[in-house]
């Protein structure tokens, strides 16, 4: 079968292990030298071992934060490991997956697998057009084997019902003549097995390029957009883009995306999940160069398909608006700024930054509590995750926002080592404390700071006491994309449907060879044998032998 | 009553009567080992054990009176000593249908009370997962006699039934927007008929290496220990029905692998991620792919891959366990 050496049909009966034939030889020369290792790594043995190696590489990737898919879990461990971190670092415990060690176990095992499939396609051409091999000459010794003795009729004749059967039934077959007088047909039937055996692991080899290509032919964008603004699909509008090797930014579809509202469903019935979100929605707009607009609706699991791309939405909160004033009451500063949510009742932390406009830069570390309740300690919590009674607090900063240099800052985080603390804390000062709607002087007349209420029917500055108020809509909410594009996604996926349906016909087609002998006796009997091989596993081999054994006595007129 | 209740109730009453299954195929094994011991007697005393049977030529009655003769194909995978007819396993059988129309009825009761398919957390795939169990045994069992496993699977469901009772249970609750998807009824429900077919090989692999090692002795029965292990099949039988099981489990996981790479792509904008059940996902898959081949590679068939299916499955107890509850990941849906 121009299988690997140590290869042993899974399905035959285990013989005693002749000893390994791959001992080396002395004064084996260059080429053969090479050529015992290219035996020794397409052996079944390699596979096997690289295999597992595999499979036990990928472990410390699952106990150890990983770069891609947990970056903030690697800080972390950085931080509270000090010590292990860099050596684990070092043999980059940290992007396991990509890896010098890793990537060469399965490089060394895809270059074992296509050293194991060439010659095997090779080979599977050749047996699918060649002859069933010629009939043993002891069929008895065959596992399944079993024989009937016919009173009238000739061999010929019983081997001519034989031939049509076994071909009617699917086998390939070649008649012979054996040495003592006997006729008898071979037929091998299953090369399917093979065929799905071979187009499984190819396609396993196809799905390692198409991964290893598809990753750099597209790109991952991520965008936060707040109800009432709009993304527009190009390099500057996004707030991080990460494009493949192959990439062209250029080549982004121009379209644009508005959000035009997120809606947020809370469990209110079950008194078990209270407050837990049942629905995101986020209702956008898409529009096209040409004018075209449409209505869609983007949820967790159902990302939108538009222009070659995938937009899924990953993430949602609130972003508070706010507007700040200087001591003459000019407005300086008014932007939506997103928090991001700590908890499940959505307490929220978000960073403004106030660089022009005041006497001195300002920073401010706000939490937006949506439905606020003060603890005993005078600190708020949030005890339910929709607009109740929402409140703002800000400890404000003055000093230097160290944005100047134009070095990029994250918009979430304030480096306040350098400035000065104003309001909350060990300062003395009450945090500026805001529901929507209200306006507070900054300390030290440095001007005016407002939350502004974004429900356009919300008339009056509401009145903190005023706990009837409806506060549902008074702070919008933002929505994050995650917008990505790989064009080889459906590579991927034909991939997959192969080696599925390789591993259904190799698995479960069986392979076998039948023979059927006719002996003509000297006392006018004629002997009839039934034998059949398995090549590979194969349960069903003794009872398909019997079954072919009862058809052929039906067909030469034997009563049942 | 309400439904969940309900549930509840026919929980704890399925795990009373797997207990009382599980005692009567632990008094069946034992009866065997006191069949093993009586043949052992009698073969003392000076009568012949009959033990396998040999090939024999059975007049075949052809109406027609055309054949002469059929050959019988000897059956070398016959065990050592054939047990008995045992009204005590007709028993054991009849309280694990009990039991398994008892658990079926919390399972079903349970996704009705919560709308929804119940698989979706760790109570409830605990639940499902171990009600596969027994309906994959039970199916099989109509076509091959592994009456013997009956204490193994028994005796395994209802440990994790009652961890998942104690330990797992949370109230029922609406499905995050994360898990309203097709592809949570598929991919899980398959994942677990997977873990299920991979339960069964499991077994069968451990017996294999016990038996294994009775049949490297020297056969001699009054020293065996497990005495009615001479009454089970030969280690290589017990390893194709192992193989046969296992690769059912390894087709169904293949597909596991390849739904929840969809589901990610759906609900999380990438096919795979490296995500720590990814990655345990791929490990048992990775095991059971060596496993197969070990069986095709020489030196590997028999023993050493027989420890690579329990390998594989004690993977898939622990992507279960302490993957769910202790590693942090995207899959965090264990409602604990
Ligand atoms: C990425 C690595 C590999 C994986 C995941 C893998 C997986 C599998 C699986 C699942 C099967 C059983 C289904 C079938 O027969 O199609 C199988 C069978 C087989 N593989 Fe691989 N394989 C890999 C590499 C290799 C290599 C490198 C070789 C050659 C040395 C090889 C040779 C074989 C052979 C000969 C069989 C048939 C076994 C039998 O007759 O039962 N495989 N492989």
């Amino acid at each position: 079968m121009s299988r690997p050496s140590d290869y042993v049909d899974a399905g035959a009966r285990p013989q005693q292990d002749s000893p390994n034939p791959d001992v080396v030889q002395t004064n084996l020369g260059f080429v053969g030298t090479l050529r015992f290792i290219w035996r020794q790594l397409t052996s079944m043995r390699t596979a096997l071992l690289l295999l597992l190696l595999l499979a036990i590489a990928a472990v410390p990737g699952s106990l150890v934060p990983q770069r891609s898919s947990d970056p903030n879990g690697v800080i972390q461990y950085f931080s509270d490991n000090p010590d292990l971190a860099p050596v684990l670092d070092s043999i980059q415990m940290f992007d396991v997956y990509g890896s010098v060690w890793f990537s060469s176990i399965y490089l060394l095992l895809f270059v074992s697998l296509i050293g194991c499939v060439v010659p095997r396609t090779k080979h599977h051409f050749q047996a699918m057009r060649s002859r069933p091999p010629r009939t043993p000459a002891r069929l008895q010794r065959l596992a399944a084997h079993t024989e009937v003795t016919l009173e009238g009729g000739n061999a010929g004749t019983a081997i001519e019902s034989a031939h049509a059967l076994l071909k009617k039934s699917g086998y390939r077959t070649e008649l012979y003549q054996g040495r003592d007088g006997d006729v008898s047909v071979s037929a091998e039937r299953g090369y399917l097995r093979e065929t799905g055996n071979l187009v499984f692991h190819s396609a396993l080899v196809g799905m390692l390029f198409t991964v290893a290509i598809g990753g750099g032919m597209g790109y991952a964008g991520q965008r936060v957009v707040v109800e009432g603004q709009t993304f527009v699909n190009t390099l500057l509008d996004y707030n991080s883009f990460n494009p493949g090797r192959f990439y062209n930014p250029d080549d982004l579809a121009p379209y644009s995306l508005s959000l035009d509202k997120f809606d947020v469903t809370y469990e209110q019935k079950n008194l078990d999940a209270y407050g837990q979100p049942i629905d995101f929605t986020a209702h956008v707009t898409t529009r096209l160069p040409n004018g075209d607009t449409e209505d869609r609706a983007i949820k967790v699991n159902d990302p939108l398909r538009f222009e070659g791309t995938d937009v899924y939405l990953l993430g949602n909160g609130y972003a508070p608006k706010v507007t700040v004033r200087d001591p003459n009451g000019t407005v300086v500063w008014t932007d939506s700024v997103p928090f991001l949510p700590q908890d499940s009742n959505l307490t929220s932390l978000g960073v403004i930054k106030i660089p022009d406009g005041l006497d001195e830069q300002i920073g401010m570390i706000g939490f937006l509590y949506p439905t606020a309740y003060e603890l005993e300690t005078g600190a708020y919590t949030s005890t339910y995750p929709d607009l109740v009674f929402p409140v703002l607090t800000l400890n404000v900063y003055t000093g230097d926002l160290g944005i100047n240099d134009g070095a990029p800052k994250s918009v979430y985080e304030l480096n306040v080592d350098d400035m000065t603390q104003l309001t909350g804390g060990e300062t003395g000062v009450d945090s500026i404390e805001l529901m929507p709607g209200q306006s507070q002087e900054l300390p030290g007349g440095r001007g005016s700071i407002t939350f502004e209420n974004a429900d356009p029917d919300a008339a009056v500055p509401a009145d903190a006491n005023a706990t009837t108020a409806d506060f549902s809509s008074s702070v919008a909410r933002f929505a994050s994309f995650d917008v990505h594009r790989d064009p080889t996604q459906g590579w991927v996926l034909t991939f997959a449907i192969l080696i599925l349906g390789g591993l259904l016909t190799s698995l479960f087609v069986p392979r076998r060879r039948v023979w059927i002998k006719a002996t003509d006796n000297a006392d006018g009997t004629v002997r009839i044998e039934y034998a059949g091989l398995a090549r590979g596993e194969d349960p069903g081999l003794g009872e398909a032998v019997d079954a072919l054994a009862y058809r052929h006595g039906t067909a030469l007129g034997l009563q049942r | 009553m309400d439904l969940n209740e309900l549930s509840v109730l026919s929980l704890w009453s399925a795990m009373a009567m797997y207990m009382l299954a599980f005692i009567a195929f632990a008094l069946d094994l034992a009866r065997r080992s006191a069949d093993v011991t009586a043949v052992v007697n009698e073969a003392a005393a000076g009568q012949v054990a009959s033990a396998s049977s040999s090939a024999e030529a059975a007049q075949a009655v052809g109406s027609s009176g055309r054949p002469v003769s059929t050959l019988v194909r000897a059956d070398t995978d016959a065990p050592q000593v054939q047990a008995r007819q045992s009204p005590v396993l007709r028993v054991a059988l009849a309280l694990t249908v009990l039991a398994f129309l008892l658990h079926l009825t919390a399972v079903v009761t349970r996704g009705v009370a919560a709308g929804r398919v119940p698989w979706a957390n760790m109570y409830e795939f605990g639940l499902t997962g171990t009600l596969l169990i027994i309906a994959v045994y039970l199916v099989v069992l109509l076509r091959v006699d592994l009456r013997f496993l009956g204490t193994f699977i028994t005796g395994l469901v209802l440990v994790l039934l009652g961890i998942a009772a104690v330990d797992f249970y949370v109230e029922i609750v609406p499905l995050p927007p994360a898990l309203q998807s097709a592809w949570l009824v598929i991919h899980v429900f398959v994942a677990s008929a997977g873990t299920a077919f991979f339960a069964l090989g499991f077994a069968l692999s451990v017996l294999q290496l016990v038996q294994n090692r009775r049949e490297a002795g020297d056969g001699d029965l009054q020293k065996l220990k497990l005495k009615f292990l001479a009454t089970l099949p030969t280690a290589e039988r017990l390893e194709n029905l192992a193989y046969r099981t296992n690769i059912v489990g390894f087709i169904l996981w293949t597909f596991t692998l390849m739904a929840g790479a969809i589901w990610a792509e759906r609900a999380w904008g990438r096919y795979w991620g490296w995500d720590t059940k990814e990655v345990w996902t791929f490990i048992i898959w990775v095991v059971y792919a060596g496993y197969i081949h070990a069986r095709a590679t020489r030196g590997w068939r028999g023993s050493r891959s027989a420890w690579l299916a329990i390998i594989g499955f004690t993977a898939v107890m622990f992507n279960f366990s302490v993957v769910n509850l202790f590693f942090k990941g995207l899959h965090a849906y264990s409602g604990l």
